[in-house]
């Protein structure tokens, strides 16, 4: 047989194909199959996952700026993290970001999820124009809402003229910085509208029909039927979400470079100078690190509530 | 709100009341006007880039905005096409893109495959291994990365963005296709093997065919990434010409930050091929994100 000609073939001496060959049971055989088949992904699941997190752990306790050579610190990386006034200032940038754009992101998908669930005439041209934003190269979004931020001729101030509201300067300004790239955030809403709107459609109708039946109006129906059966996708969504949020680099770095005064200066732009820009490759691990703790913690506890509001259908409690 | 049961009385039960079918129609109407506004918040952007993009020199920092161009100046994208190595840098893209999708689609098939069909010690603890690395942040793996690279001279090369995409091709696309696997029904497994398949026989000429539509939602969604890919090149690749598009854009902008107008017409014809394949292969794009994400079912 053509699979265990090939397990065979992979054996280094050809003493061992006579004695493996009749003691390969199929269910052996199909766990050997198993393995092969998985076996480019947990090579490069070492390669490329298991050794680097291990390597940069190990980054966390050197000194090593790249051109000279590596250099055991100890505890050194710890202590300038204690005193680098832009730790803090960095996280608190990443969590303001986070706090504000996720949840109106998540709003806002589902907002446009539910009234493209209508199916009114020509749903699939709203779903592909309100969609097709989070697909923009993100230097390219990047390079447009930087000019569309422009205080003396952007689009932005061009709204608010329509609106009777004074100009802003928007990216220049220390208290409008963070929620302008909110905004830009809530324009890419179109991932996660796409799954609310596939987790939407999963809903049954029978559900729908008995409570309208029990007399129950539009909004009991929303609260009661569509959010608690939606519950799966507004998880995803949600630690997807911040898992993103947390990670925000591509604008900052091409449109406010963290500024004006640091203001938008977040976690992962101060990681990649460190790295990247002043290679300081142990330092910028430690960083690394403490922004991958966050995140596990973070998912950790979503885990944990998790349990008390997703409701998954066929689940055993 | 009105939306969701809208859509369920569709088509049912509007003779029970009167008035039913006129409230739809009313309702209807609110939910066209709500969603002409959020495609109005999405587009205007957009649009703005082109107009802006086709606005002679001089007058693209005109405000008030100026909706339509004096005059239609397409010049602006042959200055910007020719005003860096463009045609470099889409060869580049194009490399790294086309590569890694023939890796990725073979290797993610087959641990798919193995993960939804094969049964062996372990399946499910490595699934969920391979699924968690989703949450490892991308600058944990990169400080390393960048070391082995830089220790095998791959920096300043494509190989970093080809090579690893031969090693399972990232957990989305194991996890999209091993989705797709499960709904195959198992009897086609059988019939293979009672035929004398082996088992990867059996996936190569039974079962992979059967997922045409997932590996085509792949090959989008990964053709798309990689074209949009900025991060990895800013990072690993720092002479003009061994630059991406991505790059190439940043580029521009930093040496003709001045020209609005040839910028706008760089992002647009970024973004132009983008917005291209998503209107042809519009379903994939939507069935990809639709099984990546909890459906709920």
């Amino acid at each position: 047989m053509a699979l265990t000609d090939r397990v065979v073939t992979m054996r280094p001496a050809g003493e061992l194909r006579r004695i493996w060959r009749p003691r390969l049971t199929l269910r052996s055989r199909e766990a050997l199959a198993g393995y092969v088949s998985i076996l480019p992904w947990m090579l490069g699941f070492v390669v490329f996952s298991v050794g680097p997190i291990a390597f940069s752990f190990v980054l966390m306790f050197m000194k090593w700026e790249i051109i000279t050579p590596p250099q055991w610190a100890g505890l050194d990386n710890f202590r300038r993290l204690l005193a680098d006034p832009l730790v803090p200032k960095s996280l608190w940038n990443t969590l303001f970001y986070t706090v504000l754009a996720v949840p109106l992101n998540l709003v806002a998908a589902l907002f446009a999820a539910v009234m493209l669930n209508v199916g009114v005439k020509g749903t699939n041209v709203y779903r592909a124009l309100i969609y097709l934003p989070s697909q923009m190269p993100a230097v390219a979004s990047s390079i447009l809402w930087f000019f569309i931020f422009s205080p003396t001729y952007g689009l932005a101030n061009g709204i608010l003229g329509w609106l009777g509201i004074p100009p802003q300067k928007w990216l220049w300004d220390t208290n409008l910085v963070k929620p302008s790239l909110v905004l830009m955030a809530i324009w890419g809403l179109g991932n996660a509208m796409i799954i609310f709107l596939a987790g939407l459609q999963g809903i049954p109708e029978a559900l729908y029909e008995a409570a309208m039946i029990d007399g129950a109006g539009t909004w009991r129906l929303f609260i009661h039927i569509t959010l608690p059966m939606l519950s799966p996708s507004i998880f995803f969504n949600l630690t997807m979400g911040i898992i993103g949020s947390f990670q925000v680099f591509t604008n900052v770095f091409m449109m406010t470079s963290g500024g004006p005064g640091n203001a938008s200066l977040m976690l992962v732009l101060y990681i990649y100078r460190n790295a990247f820009v002043f290679f300081r490759m142990g330092y910028a691990s430690l960083l690394a690190w403490v922004l991958f703790a966050i995140v596990l913690v973070v998912t950790a506890i979503q885990l944990r509530v998790s349990r008390m509001w997703v409701y998954y259908e066929g689940e055993v409690r | 709100m009105n939306g969701s049961v809208v859509a369920q009385s569709r088509g049912r039960g509007s003779s029970l009341l009167g008035g039913r079918a006129a409230r739809r129609r009313v309702s209807h109407l609110a939910v066209h006007g709500i969603l002409l506004l959020m495609v109005a918040a999405s587009s205007l952007p957009l649009i703005y880039m082109v107009s802006t993009s086709l606005k002679p020199n001089g007058t693209e920092y005109e405000f008030p905005i100026r909706w339509i161009p004096q005059r239609f100046a397409w010049e602006n994208y042959r200055i910007a096409f020719q005003s860096i190595p463009t045609l470099v840098f889409l060869k580049n893209t194009l490399i790294i893109a086309l590569v890694s999708l023939v890796g990725e689609l073979l290797t993610a098939s087959l641990a798919a495959y193995g993960f939804a069909r094969l049964r062996f010690p372990g399946r499910d603890v490595l699934f969920i291994l391979m699924m968690s690395t989703l949450m490892l942040p991308f600058f944990v793996t990169m400080i390393p990365l960048f070391v082995l690279y830089r220790t095998l001279g791959w920096v300043n090369t494509l190989y970093p963005f080809t090579v690893p995409a031969f090693f399972g091709g990232g957990p989305v696309f194991i996890f999209l296709l091993r989705q797709f696997y499960l709904t195959l029904p198992p009897e086609l497994d059988d019939a293979a093997r009672i035929d004398g398949a082996g088992f990867f026989r059996t996936w190569w000429s039974v079962l992979l065919p059967l997922t045409r539509p997932a590996l085509a939602t792949v090959a989008i969604l990964s053709l798309v990434h990689h074209w949009n890919d900025f991060t990895g090149p800013l990072i690993l690749l720092n002479s003009e010409d061994r630059f991406t598009l991505a790059l190439g854009i940043r580029l521009f902008r930093d040496q003709y930050r001045t020209y609005f107008n040839q910028t706008m017409a760089y992002s647009t014809m970024m973004t132009a091929p983008v917005i291209t394949v998503f209107f042809i292969f519009q379903k994939y794009f939507i069935k990809g994100i639709s099984m990546t994400g909890l459906t709920g079912r």
